[in-house]
């Protein structure tokens, strides 16, 4: 695996890779995700107690379960790049904070949205709201940290490893509703058990976590072009390439 | 001398002379707690009841203040350069000045916090709830507070980034501490809690070094 990994940690490569993904990424990340919302919207049937109020599920879930798999993916990377010293894996970093922190933004209105019918607040003070909320404030660190370097290589290093140290929170947000008697509800969907929900209910569930997913990759994708076109804009290849284009 | 002592031996005589920016963060809690009682009004039960939060908070910004010199004047006339070329573990020299900077700095802090529970109204057994809370909870902000000190040491902005970086990754010990010292009031037990801010402290206290003399080291790239 190493030998097939190991191009990657050019940035020629990367780039061309991530050209290649992300069209597809994008197409069938958006298209699946309009059938599942409108299937989510349109087809699936009422909750029994929340009426048509819970399909908002539809998207606060993929969106908060986003938010922490593309911390996971940032603090994979910074792992690597610090290990490894891949510079790839740093602009990687930055690609994908402002994508989770818009995801976790979603993921809070969405719930705000979604609480005010339900519970009658549009916030509370509980333990995986909280924990949510610092997410973001994660995100906008490292984001904030990166940015204020000069010297962007320094800045991805810094950016890594303040991404590794709020990992800890992770754990905390996915456990926060088994630790805590909070008000939000515990997990629905789980690896093990059998889900507590009707199956028409949760198709269009999965359909968009993995739709949103794939999107989001999509989105990183670009957004590592973008990074890599502009810190390796003096390398040869990056001319040769804009030349072939034919802009001068 | 063994480079570890002569770096306690350097503290201690700039300690001697009496370094003004020591005491700044012990004066700034003292002020930012009397002004709760003049701002929320001087009800005693009021201030009993927010009293624990008021003055984990003010233990938080005022660790946040003495930490941003921690190591920047040793960044700066080139001390931190002279620890890298040094034959002596980076690690252990930094753990030292850290252990120092948390026996001068936060110190003061915890001998004064009667003063603090005495003007917020706190029982006693809240007090040693607090007492404990700050002994265990203080060295663990040092220890990754330290982190992004010397990862923001190149950057000449550093005061409010520090506060973006680091106030959001202490929200989980301001949690634990705060809900300890409501434990006491109400006269439960509270060692649940500060077991978990010592377990978190045993972590911290085993990654946090490696990862502070890496940050020291990509500053100086």
């Amino acid at each position: 695996m190493w030998k097939w990994l190991h191009p990657y940690a050019k940035t020629e490569a990367t780039y061309k890779l991530a050209g290649q993904l992300a069209p597809w990424f994008l197409l069938v990340g958006a298209f699946a995700l309009l059938i599942g919302t409108l299937w989510g919207l349109l087809f699936a049937p009422a909750d029994y107690q929340q009426g048509d109020a819970f399909r908002i599920i539809y998207l606060h879930v993929p969106s908060a379960i986003l938010s922490m798999g593309f911390y996971s993916g940032m603090a994979v990377c910074a792992f690597i790049g610090l290990v490894w010293q891949v510079r790839t894996c740093y602009m990687a970093i930055v690609s994908i904070a402002p994508i989770g922190a818009c995801l976790t933004f979603i993921a809070l209105w969405t719930g705000a949205t979604w609480g005010k019918p339900m519970w009658g607040t549009w916030w509370v003070w509980d333990a995986r709201l909280t924990s949510e909320l610092i997410l973001l404030f994660l995100y906008f660190g490292v984001m904030a940290l990166y940015a204020s370097f000069q010297d962007k290589l320094q800045g991805g290093k810094a950016a890594a490893v303040m991404a590794l140290v709020g990992v800890i929170n992770l754990p905390i947000i996915h456990f926060s509703v088994e630790w805590w008697n909070t008000l939000h509800q515990g997990a629905t969907i789980t690896k093990f058990a059998k889900p507590s929900m009707a199956p028409e209910m949760l198709w269009p569930l999965l359909l968009n976590i993995v739709a949103l997913a794939i999107l989001c990759a999509g989105l990183v994708c670009r957004r590592l072009q973008n990074e890599i076109f502009l810190r390796e804009i003096r390398r040869p290849w990056v001319i040769k390439m804009v030349k072939k284009a034919g802009v001068k | 001398m063994h480079p570890i002592c002569a770096i306690f031996k350097k503290e201690f005589s700039l300690l001697a002379k009496g370094s003004a920016e020591m005491m700044m963060p012990l004066l700034f809690s003292v002020i930012v707690v009397s002004l709760f009682p003049l701002g929320v009004g001087p009800g005693p039960d009021t201030l009993q009841l927010i009293g624990p939060g008021v003055i984990w908070v003010a233990a938080l910004l005022s660790a946040l203040l003495g930490l941003e010199h921690l190591f920047r004047d040793d960044f700066q006339d080139g001390t931190l350069e002279q620890y890298l070329l040094s034959p002596a573990s980076l690690t252990m020299m930094l753990m030292t000045r850290l252990f120092c900077h948390w026996l001068f700095v936060i110190v003061p802090l915890i001998l004064i916090s009667p003063l603090l529970a005495l003007f917020l109204n706190l029982t006693l057994n809240m007090y040693w709830a607090l007492l404990c809370t700050l002994l265990v909870g203080t060295p663990l902000l040092s220890l990754v507070g330290a982190i992004a000190v010397a990862l923001t040491l190149s950057i000449n902005k550093g005061g409010v980034l520090l506060a973006v970086l680091l106030l959001p990754v202490f929200i989980p010990l301001l949690i634990f501490a705060t809900a300890a010292i409501n434990n006491a009031a109400l006269q439960l037990t509270w060692y649940g809690q500060l077991g978990i801010i010592g377990a978190m402290l045993i972590f911290a206290l085993a990654l946090c070094p490696y990862a502070i003399s890496y940050a020291i080291k990509v500053s100086h790239h």
